[in-house]
């Protein structure tokens, strides 16, 4: 039976978490994603949730704690967010490689300095090359639904991966939204208890991650990117039971959104999404052939997907709430690379927009449609990404 | 063989693993000197200053050169001679 509510995105992500069953939560507090792990003391506080509830004292060792419980046979999660993300970062890379499948949320928010704590992707992007799965997601809705297929792709055979849930801050963990829940048995059935190959057992001492020379460690590390692209079959699946047990089908590994017969496509992922999409319509009642492709799962890159939704457009416009310091945006690197030497290759414009919360509307996206559209008339090859609505008088 | 994921292997597998061929200094007890203080085992970073029949020995197995004991010694008892390979 499904049950609706009106919540908090955090609340959303924390009855999903606790639909799991996870054996461990480790917490560290930091903004904006403290309700999430909040919540989950609360449950664990009235009854309503049996764990292993381990406050640490930092973010480091919140990820280890995940590190060592998901050794230990335990399905383990935590949240984090911008800075606690990138103290995590050693432990994440080591988790990754010693293939410990736990879930973290990842509530974004911007990187400091000058200190934000506004929603962009700059924290997850800085993990997108250490080995974790990583979804992106839009609204609250979409974030419980994601969060019910994380464990199980995480702890697939296959796979065996930490997995990252990206959401961005406030925009969805701290708006409330009717958001529809899975009954217990429902989850239950889908997800099956964490039954890993490998567990700590003191009658069997093992060792994890041991030491790799030169002429191992590069199979070891094509073995994490085979496991993420061979991956990419059970990753649909998944999707597509969740899309099954929940009657809401978000997409698979991307989401097209009237790019048929469309000359400029945007592709965007998070959030912004929803207001992309509401500016698309605007667009195509104004007989604008515009469309918009959005990325749910980032890792592993889903170029198979976007080329097949981007095909027939002139022009495509990466929106990327990061950006790569002397470089460009991440996104819109990996979709060049991809397009790289292919004839049918649109014109790629990479927008950098958003960063530390820079409100994005309707009338953002209107320009920049506008823009790509100049860009596609003249010809022109952009010789570095766009910054969005850049204030000259500030830069001087 | 084939690559076990996460590198996942039996347990204790550090001891199969000689650090000693990374020595390019040997620590030689001279035990005439040495005054059995016990320091060079406290301070040894790899465990390998071994008590055997009442002499400390150093385990050239696991020995990495690094010459804390030498420095250490109380009674100068422990030299560091250069590695012949």
């Amino acid at each position: 039976m499904k049950q609706v509510k009106v919540v908090e995105g955090s609340e959303a992500v924390a009855l999903a978490v606790k639909a799991c069953r996870p054996h461990v939560v480790s917490a560290f507090p930091i903004s904006p994603q403290t309700h999430i792990v909040e919540s989950l003391a609360r449950m664990v506080a009235d009854g309503e949730l049996s764990t292993e509830y381990i406050r640490t004292e930092s973010e480091f060792s919140a990820a280890s704690v995940l590190a060592g419980a998901s050794a230990a046979g335990s399905r383990s999660y935590t949240a984090s967010s911008s800075q606690g993300l990138l103290l995590m970062t050693e432990v994440l890379y080591a988790s990754a490689g010693m293939r410990l499948p736990f879930v973290i949320t990842a509530v974004n928010r911007s990187i400091s300095a000058p200190i934000n704590i506004q929603v962009d992707h700059q924290d997850t992007m800085s993990l997108r090359d250490a080995g974790l799965i990583q979804f992106y997601v839009e609204s609250s809705q979409e974030a419980y639904d994601i969060h019910l297929a994380a464990f199980k792709i995480a702890e697939d055979p296959a796979i065996m991966l930490p997995v990252m849930v990206c959401m961005d801050g406030w925009v969805l963990t701290h708006s409330y939204e009717r958001v529809e829940f899975l009954d217990q048995d429902t989850v239950d059935g889908f997800l099956p208890g964490f039954q890993p190959q490998n567990y700590l057992d003191p009658a069997n001492p093992k060792t994890w991650g041991s030491y790799a020379e030169a002429d191992v460690l590069m199979e070891f590390k094509y073995a994490i990117h085979q496991a993420m692209t061979a991956g990419k079959p059970r990753i649909r699946e998944i999707l597509a039971e969740v899309a099954k047990i929940t009657g809401r089908d978000h997409g698979g590994l991307v989401e097209a959104y009237r790019t048929d017969d469309a000359d400029v496509i945007l592709v965007a992922m998070g959030s912004v999404v929803g207001t992309i999409k509401d500016a698309v319509d605007e667009l195509r009642s104004s007989g604008k052939k515009v469309g918009l492709v959005k990325i749910r799962c980032y890792r592993p890159f889903p170029h198979t997907e976007i080329l097949e939704a981007i095909r027939g457009a002139r022009v495509v416009a990466v929106m990327d709430a990061n950006f790569s310091m002397g470089s460009e945006g991440a996104v819109g690197l990996d979709l060049k690379a991809k397009l790289y030497g292919r004839p049918d290759a649109p014109i790629v414009i990479d927008y950098i927009a958003g960063l530390g919360g820079r409100e994005i509307n309707i009338n953002t996206i209107g320009k920049l449609v506008e823009r790509a559209e100049q860009v596609y008339r003249s010809g022109d090859i952009l010789p570095e990404a766009e910054w969005v609505d850049l204030n000259s008088v500030l830069l001087g | 063989m084939k690559l076990n994921p996460g590198a996942v292997v039996k347990g204790g597998t550090s001891l199969d693993y000689k650090t000693g061929n990374w020595r390019d200094q040997r620590p030689v007890v001279d035990q005439e000197a040495c005054i059995k203080c016990g320091i060079c085992r406290d301070v040894c970073p790899d465990d390998a200053v071994k008590v055997k029949d009442e002499k400390y020995e150093i385990d050239y197995d696991y020995c990495k050169g690094c010459g804390i004991c030498a420095h250490e010694c109380t009674a100068d008892a422990i030299n560091m001679l250069p590695e012949e390979k």
